[in-house]
C-alpha cells in the first residue's frame, strides 16, 4: 500500500509546479483562441510594414527633394548687376554665402549635357552646349555660346542642398534677382510637403489600425477567457472556497491565454513573413532601403531592418495582451464571489 | 470559534418581477460555538441549515448582525483577507465537490497546493491522508471511477488535510449507506478529539441518535433550540 502511494507521489512531484488544477487547458481550446491571435498578427504585421515602408519613403523624400533646390540663371557668362565675375559664378557666391545651404554647385557640362540628352540626343546636346575642352573650366558651366554649334541660349543650372528644411526661399531669391536678374528659384519643397502630408496620413492609417487590432485581440481574448470561466465556474468556485486568491485563479487562466496567444501570434508573424519578403522585393527600387540583390538573400536584405525587429516583438505583444486581458477578465469576474 | 450575534441573510437583493426586497433566509441567528466545540445542524429541509453553513464556510456574507469566525469579523472584513480565513475552515459537501479531471491524490493535496506548500511536504501529508482515510491505494482513481463512499473520504480527506480551526460537514451522509456514514462520523470526532471545531447538519435522526451532542435546531431561518 505504501509502495502505491510513494510510486503516485514520486509521480506528483514530477509534475510541473502549477498544475492544471482548474481544467483551464480543456476550457481554453488550443485551436480558436490561437487561430484568431494569428489572424490578428498577420494584419498587425502587414500594417507595420506598410508604416515602415511609407515612414522610409517619406525619410527618403524629405531628404533628398525637400533639401534640393534649382536655381537657374538666365546668360550665366554675363557680368552680373552687382559684384565681380560672371552672373553665374555670383549666383553660386551668393547662394554658398547664405544661411542653411549646405552646398551650392554649378553643372559641369557633362551634366547639362545629361539633362539635355533625353530630348536632343547626345550629339544635339552637346552641341547646344559645347565641346568641354573648349569652354575650358572657369565658371563651371558657363558655356560659351560661340562654342556650341548650335548656340542655343541655355541658362546656368545650380543644384543647391539645403542642411535643413524652412530656409527663407523668397528673401533667397530676392537677392539672386538682384544680382542677376530673371534667375529662377525652383523649390521641390511644394512637392514634398504633399508627399509628406500623404506619408504621414498614411502613418496615422496604420496606428489606427494597429490599435484597433490591439483592441480586437484583446476583445477576442476576453471573450475566450469569459468562455473558459463559464465552462469552469464549479471548479473556480471549489477552488475559491478552499482559500486560493484572485490572484490564483486569474494566473491559471493569464498563464494559459500568454501561451495561445504567443503560439498564435508566432504563426502569424511567420506567415506574414514571406509577404513582407515579396512587398520588399517589388518596394525595393523605389526606396532607398535594402540592395538591389538577386536571390533570396537580396530579398530578405530587402525587408528594412525595423521590421526584423518589429517581427519578433509580435509575439511579445501578444502575450501582454493576453496576460493582462485575461487578468483583468479574470479578476473582475471573481468579484462576483465573496 | 464561531460567535454570531443578530445575524440575518437574504440572497440577491430584491426578487423578480416584485418590488419588494428578497425575503430573508436566515434570521435574528444568535450562537457561540467555542473552540474545539461539536454541535449538529437539525432542522427540516428548508430551515436555513445550508444557508448557516454557507455564512460560516464563508461562502456568503451575512447581510445583518455580527458574524466573528475564528476570531475574524467576516461582515467588515477586507475581501482580500478572507482567502487566508477560509483555509483555516474544512468543509464536507453531500455531493462532495471533488474536482473530477484530478485524481484522489491531486484533489487532497489541492488545498496544500493553494496554499504555496512545498511540493515535499504535500506529497508526505497527502500520502499520510489517504492513509488514514484508507485510500492509500485509489491515489490515481478519478472520482468517477471511485464508490460514492469512497468519493466521501477523498472529500473529507480533502478537508482536513490543512489542519482546520473549524471543519463544517453539509448532509456528509446523505449519500453513504450506514456502515459507511459510521466510518464518517468516526473520522469526524476523531478531527474534534484532536481540537478541531466540527458542526455537521443532517436530518440523519439515527446518526444523531447514535452519538448524542449538543445541537443547533433550525426553523424558517430561526434558531429555535441551542442545546
Amino acid at each position: 500500500m505504501g509502495e502505491t502511494v510513494t510510486a503516485g507521489a514520486r509521480r506528483a512531484r514530477l509534475r510541473p509546479a502549477g498544475f492544471d488544477d482548474l481544467g483551464v487547458r480543456r476550457a481554453l481550446s488550443d485551436r480558436l483562441l490561437p487561430a484568431l491571435v494569428a489572424a490578428m498578427t498577420f494584419l498587425a504585421a502587414l500594417t507595420l510594414a506598410g508604416a515602415v515602408a511609407t515612414s522610409s519613403l517619406a525619410h527618403h523624400w524629405q531628404h533628398g527633394a525637400a533639401a534640393a533646390l534649382t536655381v537657374q540663371v538666365p546668360d550665366p557668362g554675363a557680368s552680373p548687376a552687382s559684384g565681380e565675375g560672371t552672373r553665374l559664378t555670383r549666383v553660386v557666391a551668393i547662394l554658398t554665402d547664405a544661411p542653411g545651404i549646405a552646398e551650392a554647385r554649378a553643372l559641369d557640362r557633362a551634366e547639362l549635357t545629361d539633362l539635355l540628352r533625353p530630348w536632343l540626343g547626345r550629339d544635339l546636346a552637346a552641341a547646344a552646349i559645347g565641346p568641354a575642352a573648349a569652354g575650358g573650366d572657369k565658371g563651371g558651366a558657363a558655356a560659351d555660346p560661340a562654342q556650341a554649334p548650335l548656340a542655343l541660349p541655355l541658362p546656368g543650372v545650380v543644384q543647391v542642398r539645403l542642411d535643413r528644411p524652412g530656409v527663407d526661399l523668397t528673401g533667397l531669391a530676392r537677392r539672386l534677382d538682384q544680382a542677376a536678374p530673371g534667375t529662377l528659384v525652383e523649390s521641390h519643397g511644394l512637392w514634398v510637403q504633399r508627399l509628406s502630408a500623404l506619408a504621414r496620413s498614411l502613418q496615422a492609417c496604420a496606428a489606427v489600425v494597429l490599435v484597433v487590432v490591439v483592441l480586437v485581440a484583446a476583445a477576442v481574448v476576453a471573450v475566450a477567457t469569459r468562455a473558459g470561466l463559464a465552462a469552469r465556474r464549479d471548479a473556480i468556485e471549489i477552488v475559491h472556497g478552499l482559500g486560493a486568491t484572485d490572484r490564483y485563479i486569474a494566473g491559471r487562466f493569464a498563464r494559459r491565454t500568454t501561451m495561445l496567444a504567443a503560439v498564435g501570434a508566432a504563426v502569424g508573424a511567420a506567415a506574414a513573413l514571406p509577404v513582407l519578403i515579396g512587398l520588399a522585393g517589388l518596394a525595393a527600387p523605389f526606396a532607398s532601403f535594402g540592395p538591389e540583390a538577386e536571390g533570396g538573400a537580396g530579398l530578405l536584405a530587402a525587408v528594412p531592418g525595423s521590421l526584423w525587429l518589429a517581427l519578433p516583438c509580435l509575439p511579445l505583444v501578444a502575450a501582454a495582451i493576453g496576460w493582462m486581458t485575461a487578468q483583468g477578465t479574470v479578476r473582475r469576474w471573481l468579484r462576483r464571489l465573496p | 470559534m464561531v460567535l454570531l450575534e443578530r445575524v440575518g441573510l437574504h440572497y440577491g437583493g430584491r426578487s423578480a418581477g416584485s418590488r419588494q426586497a428578497a425575503p430573508d433566509v436566515l434570521h435574528d441567528l444568535n450562537f457561540a460555538v467555542p473552540a474545539g466545540g461539536f454541535r449538529w445542524l437539525l432542522g427540516p429541509s428548508g430551515a436555513g441549515k445550508t444557508s448557516l453553513l454557507r455564512l460560516l464556510y464563508l461562502a456568503v456574507r451575512p447581510t445583518a448582525g455580527r458574524l466573528d469566525i475564528l476570531g475574524i469579523p467576516v461582515g467588515q472584513a477586507a475581501r482580500g483577507t478572507l482567502p487566508r480565513l477560509r483555509r483555516r475552515i474544512g468543509v464536507v459537501f453531500q455531493d462532495f465537490r471533488l474536482l473530477p479531471h484530478l485524481t484522489a491524490y491531486d484533489n487532497v493535496a489541492l488545498p496544500l497546493r493553494i496554499a504555496g506548500r512545498p511540493e515535499g511536504q504535500i506529497r508526505a501529508d497527502v500520502s499520510e491522508m489517504l492513509r488514514w482515510v484508507g485510500l492509500a491505494r485509489k491515489h490515481a482513481s478519478h472520482p468517477a471511477e471511485l464508490s460514492g463512499g469512497e468519493q466521501q473520504r477523498v472529500a473529507i480527506a480533502r478537508a482536513v488535510i490543512n489542519r482546520p480551526d473549524l471543519l463544517l460537514a453539509d448532509e456528509p451522509t446523505g449519500n453513504l449507506d450506514e456502515g459507511q456514514a459510521e466510518r464518517l462520523m468516526q473520522l469526524l470526532k476523531e478531527m474534534n478529539r484532536l481540537g478541531t471545531t466540527v458542526m455537521v447538519a443532517t436530518h440523519n435522526d439515527g446518526l444523531v441518535a447514535r452519538h448524542p451532542a449538543r445541537a443547533l435546531r433550525l426553523d424558517q431561518g430561526r434558531l429555535i433550540a441551542d442545546g
